[in-house]
């Protein structure tokens, strides 16, 4: 008898994705409803989409999603949390929406230790828009306004945000992942299901970000991205596991 | 319910309190602070009530859109530079169709200005403020007892038309303390189906403003639209003063309307025959009202603590019927009645 090895997860609706051949926000999308599948929370997940290519997550999330305004989604996301503590809510958010525009929402809903998921692709460009430079854009790397490569003197550095959201007390979990291999991606969903159940555990604030290819943006055919998120974003961006409080936040939680 | 002496910021977070408010976001700015510590101090005694003091007045709009999604009654406060701030969220809040009570407590502007009372944000507040053609709904308190008495109203209003709702006070209003009688609050009345709490087994919702298809973007806009001019029809709230006799008429809001009764009060001690027109809501803007009135009277004098710009509203009202004059005083200055008087008494023409 045939045994059903691969499907479409129930959290996922039967729409094609928009997203360009290569693209890392499709992969993204599968193994988040995966994981909220498994985890039986469908029912009780709330979605907070972005400004930006993931502007149309809800087209495909078969979850009950709402949009928030370029970079608000942790504002959005703490707020409907607090009013609904039994829910499981993320926001999903880019490196322009995260990093640039919201850094203030999402830098003080990680400090309050809002227990909540933020979702944080980094493709290090704006790809909705076209290409721009964005604050997680590498040193040299040519955008459409950052024509000569990105220019340290002019443009600042690469934002990195594990590193920096890390040295917040309020963060439970948070892990730098990739979407450029299947054993990348494997490790990608055993983080994303790891910060969902801190969160589901009541243990705080958890945080993925996720090294994710843009070859359309990145102008290099889609292996070709995924040998650039190894060969070049790695080395500004360090995949790891950055804060990990999860048992201390368990052992505290059990105290009170 | 007795008559409790408060000030008006106070006032506001009661009433909001009373009329089953439970999510309170905000950013410290005078002259409003009163208001978000209240409700720090106050939220956290209620059941279910929450208070996050933002880090911006951006993140509270935000804040108080996802718990207006989540079911709750929720409002947020600021004073003018952090409302310009705010304006985002409301634009978002009212393509989404999001309930909610925003409070800004007028101060001195353009820029960071000062921190004195000023109706320097009425074009803001009653044009839709922020992006896109949208409209809030914007009522404008003149004593303490209509400042509970909005606030609540506000909620009620809010939710009847899932739209954000602005109490439009000044410096003034915030600072002053009247004696209050809180009302009995009316039940709330809303749909949980426009609730975002979870698809639970059934079919997931998404609420969202981002409509890419022109001709659905358009409906949306109409669909608005119908549901403004619905408002404009029922909503429309005024008060007359002393206009039976009245040979001219000042038009005033707020603190502005308070100063132009203590002026009338002069001018008829001295046989001048002056009346008041107050509008309640700023929009919708009693235009009809205030247009009958051009049958009888033919002068009108528009006083505001700015350079004029209910000014035109009033003129769109008056459509060249009647002679309006204007006084104002922008920037945080506030006349006295008897300034006012003066200024009105110059301009005012017994009719033969």
């Amino acid at each position: 008898m045939a045994k059903t090895v691969f499907k479409r997860p129930k959290s996922l609706k039967e729409n094609v994705f928009h997203y360009c051949p290569g693209c890392g926000h499709s992969i993204v999308h599968r193994v988040i409803a995966e994981i909220i599948d498994e985890l039986d929370i469908r029912g009780i997940t709330i979605g907070v989409p972005p400004a930006g290519c993931a502007v149309l997550a809800y087209n495909y999330f078969d979850f009950d999603m709402i949009e928030a305004p370029h970079g608000r989604g942790p504002a959005m996301a703490s707020a409907i949390k607090r009013s609904l503590p039994d829910r499981v809510v993320f926001s999903y958010q880019g490196d322009g929406d995260l990093a640039a525009i919201g850094i203030a929402e999402s830098f003080h809903a990680a400090n309050r230790g809002e227990n909540i998921t933020i979702i944080f692709i980094n493709n290090a460009v704006y790809g909705m828009t076209g290409g721009q430079m964005a604050p997680t854009t590498m040193l040299e790397q040519k955008t459409t306004t950052s024509p000569a490569g990105r220019n340290k003197t002019l443009d600042g550095y690469p934002v990195k945000v594990s590193e920096i959201f890390s040295q917040l007390r309020g963060v439970t979990y948070l892990e730098r992942c990739m979407v450029n291999s299947p054993a990348n991606v494997n490790k990608t969903k055993k983080a994303i299901k790891k910060a969902f159940q801190c969160q589901i555990d009541g243990l705080g604030f958890s945080l993925i970000e996720i090294l994710s290819p843009c070859p359309t943006n990145w102008k290099m055919n889609s292996v070709n991205s995924c040998k650039w998120i190894d060969e070049v974003m790695t080395k500004e961006f360090p995949p790891g596991v950055f804060k990990d409080n999860i048992a201390e936040a368990k052992k505290a939680s059990e105290a009170e | 319910m007795n008559k409790v002496l408060m000030s008006g910021n106070h006032i506001i977070g009661e009433a909001a309190i009373r009329a089953g408010c439970r999510f309170y976001a905000g950013y410290p700015i005078t002259p409003q602070n009163e208001l978000t510590e209240y409700m720090a101090e106050n939220m956290r005694n209620v059941t279910g009530g929450i208070f996050i003091q933002s880090e911006s007045e951006i993140a509270a709009i935000n804040m108080i859109a996802g718990s207006s999604a989540a079911g709750l009654r929720v409002m947020t406060s600021s004073s003018s530079p952090g409302i310009s701030l705010k304006q985002e969220g409301i634009s978002s809040m009212a393509a989404c169709e999001l309930p909610g009570v925003i409070v800004n407590i007028m101060r001195g502007g353009p820029g960071l200005g000062n921190i004195r009372p000023s109706q320097g944000d009425y074009f803001q507040a009653t044009r839709g403020g922020g992006h896109g053609d949208y409209r809030t709904i914007v009522l404008a308190p003149a004593s303490c007892q209509e400042l509970a008495d909005l606030t609540m109203e506000g909620f009620d209003l809010a939710d009847k038309y899932r739209n954000p709702v602005m109490i439009l006070a000044d410096g003034m209003m915030g600072q002053m303390m009247e004696p209050v009688i809180f009302k009995k609050p009316k039940p709330r009345v809303y749909n949980e189906k426009f609730m975002l709490r979870g698809a639970g087994s059934g079919k997931s919702k998404f609420i969202h403003g981002l409509i890419l298809d022109p001709i659905d973007m358009e409906e949306h806009n109409w669909k608005l639209a119908r549901k403004y001019a619905v408002i404009s029809k029922n909503e429309t709230h005024y008060e007359e003063y002393k206009i039976d006799d009245a040979q001219m008429v000042l038009v005033a809001y707020g603190t502005a309307a308070r100063i132009a009764k203590g002026a009338i009060k002069r001018l008829r001690s001295h046989g001048m025959q002056v009346g008041l027109f107050r509008p309640i809501t700023l929009w919708p803007f009693p235009e009809l009202q205030l247009r009958d009135l051009s049958s009888k009277i033919k002068q009108f004098l528009v006083f505001e603590m700015s350079t004029g710009q209910m000014l035109d509203d009033v003129r769109l009202a008056l459509q060249g019927y009647a002679d309006i004059q204007f006084h104002g005083r922008p920037g945080g200055a506030v006349p006295t009645p008897s300034e006012l008087a003066n200024v009105i008494a110059k301009h005012y023409k017994k009719n033969d």
